[in-house]
């Protein structure tokens, strides 16, 4: 038993692993997780445009009939929309609290500071975090809220034809391929860094295996997600 | 060698600290870094000027006393402590920014001199096994895996000099807390505490206002013992393995 020779500082908390900030990390990585699978199911959701609009309408349908009748037409996809938001608010909410705390943890910058191991990729990811919560506000208005239509063909009802409509418009596509990039790079050192927080990379093998994995997620993603867009504005992809 | 060195002084824990320029002259490149002070410091002292307070206790490497951030770099440009830092690592007249610890939980006390206290509490917390005293135990009586035995004594390496704090965007302590965490936590001695062990020091790690791990690697980089990022992995799977115990 070592001796008590220093005064503990603050005021003494009982301590719990649900009060730490390693707590936090890992409340950020399982909700980063549920993303990670959100966003690949997407993708591959986005993908069924080059079977042409009927096909992705077909696709958007069967969304909202999964799991019925036990549940109501639209039933899985509103609880599964349900459990994003809660992993968002989850995600942000921890990521904002641990960046607030790490800004309070060195409140002197220093007047030289060279980085090592930095990368583009893990020093955007706060900001490019941010970038990502901005562009979701966008998306979700565009295409799930408000549907509103900024291409010159009409779409009515049909989520293809507004999809091919909205991609048509040069600045739509940019915005996206930017969210993109930023996506990737979040997911570059995100799945890498979950890996790490959850434990799973003690090892040389697992670390190179997660930084590989965690590569392959994000170019997968990024490639994926920029296809569509980009097969419309150059018109592969017809409505 | 001639050298100008851009130095941070503050007289005390409550003063306002600033940058002052100092040149210095007749460096050979065989002198550490420490001594290249030494030799500053005896021309401040020969000028009437107060001395550059510093930090050092063993000059070889093992103590873990030095550490400056020099040019941006924690304990320089070669991964070594500040004392076993020479000077033939820079060239004639190099301009040479040196800085204390940037932490919160590291209060400056006087110059480039900060108070690790905070490392020593977090020890306090849990970083010890209790064992019985009395007549020493027959060493082959527990026996441990040589991987183990390998990884801990790697952890072990670390001499608690904060160059990870210094080093991290987050000012984290989660290197040095990881690699406590690594060096008890793979050995048979340290397994009845290790749930709370993790819960405690950690606990006390972010009470101190240290930041949390972004996975970036900076402290690995800096560290003079090379310890890898693994141990903070080690530190994240030992709280969770708490967690699901219920702690």
């Amino acid at each position: 038993m070592a001796t008590n020779t220093l005064p503990v500082t603050g005021k003494p908390r009982p301590a719990s692993a649900r009060r730490t900030t390693v707590f936090m990390k890992l409340l950020m990585a399982l909700s980063g997780a549920l993303f990670v699978f959100y966003v690949l199911m997407h993708m591959y959701g986005n993908l069924k445009i080059f079977g042409g609009v009927e096909a992705f309408d077909e696709y958007a349908l069967h969304l909202r009939t999964i799991l019925m009748p036990i549940l109501p037409f639209g039933g899985f996809l509103w609880l599964f929309r349900a459990l994003l938001v809660v992993a968002l608010v989850a995600h942000a909410w921890s990521a904002f609290y641990l960046w607030s705390r790490a800004r309070g943890a060195r409140t002197t910058r220093y007047v030289a500071k060279e980085a090592a191991k930095a990368t583009v990729k893990s020093r955007m990811m706060r900001w490019g975090g941010v970038a990502l919560l901005l562009f979701l506000v966008w998306h979700l208005l565009q295409f799930t809220i408000l549907k509103f239509n900024v291409g010159t063909e009409a779409a009515g009802d049909s989520a293809g034809k507004l999809v091919i409509s909205s991609f048509q418009v040069w600045w739509v596509v940019l915005i996206y391929l930017l969210a993109l990039a930023a996506l990737g790079m979040h997911l570059w050192h995100g799945v890498w860094s979950a890996s790490q927080t959850l434990g799973w990379t003690s090892s040389a093998r697992s670390r190179r295996t997660a930084k590989s994995v965690a590569t392959v997620i994000a170019l997968v993603t990024a490639v994926g997600f920029a296809l569509p867009p980009l097969a419309i504005l150059f018109g592969i992809v017809k409505g | 060698m001639n050298l100008t060195l851009k130095i941070w002084r503050q007289a005390g824990p409550k003063s306002k600290g600033e940058m002052v320029t100092y040149p210095v002259s007749g460096i050979s490149e065989d002198m550490s870094f420490l001594e290249m002070l030494d030799v500053l410091n005896e021309q401040l002292n020969a000028r009437g000027e107060e001395p550059i307070a510093f930090d050092s206790d063993c000059r070889e490497g093992i103590c873990g006393m030095c550490g400056l951030m020099i040019s941006g770099k924690a304990h320089g440009p070669e991964v070594t402590t500040t004392c076993q830092l020479h000077m033939r690592s820079f060239s004639d007249g190099d301009e040479i920014t040196i800085e204390p610890w940037r932490a919160d939980a590291f209060p400056v006390i006087k110059d480039l001199v900060v108070d690790r206290s905070s490392f020593d509490r977090i020890i306090q917390a849990g970083g010890f096994i209790s064992a019985n005293t009395g007549a020493a135990p027959e060493a082959h009586s527990v026996p441990v895996p040589k991987p183990k035995a390998d990884r801990s004594f790697m952890a072990a390496a670390c001499i608690g000099c904060g160059a990870c704090v210094a080093a991290c965007p987050n000012a984290s302590g989660m290197l040095f807390l990881g690699a406590k965490i690594t060096h008890l936590g793979e050995l048979p001695q340290g397994q009845p505490e290790r749930d709370a062990r993790v819960v405690n020091m950690l606990t006390q790690h972010d009470d101190e206002g240290f930041g949390g791990c972004t996975n970036i690697g900076e402290c690995s980089s800096a560290c003079p013992k090379e310890i890898p990022l693994d141990v903070i992995n080690q530190l994240n799977k030992d709280l969770r393995h708490a967690l699901a115990h219920g702690e």
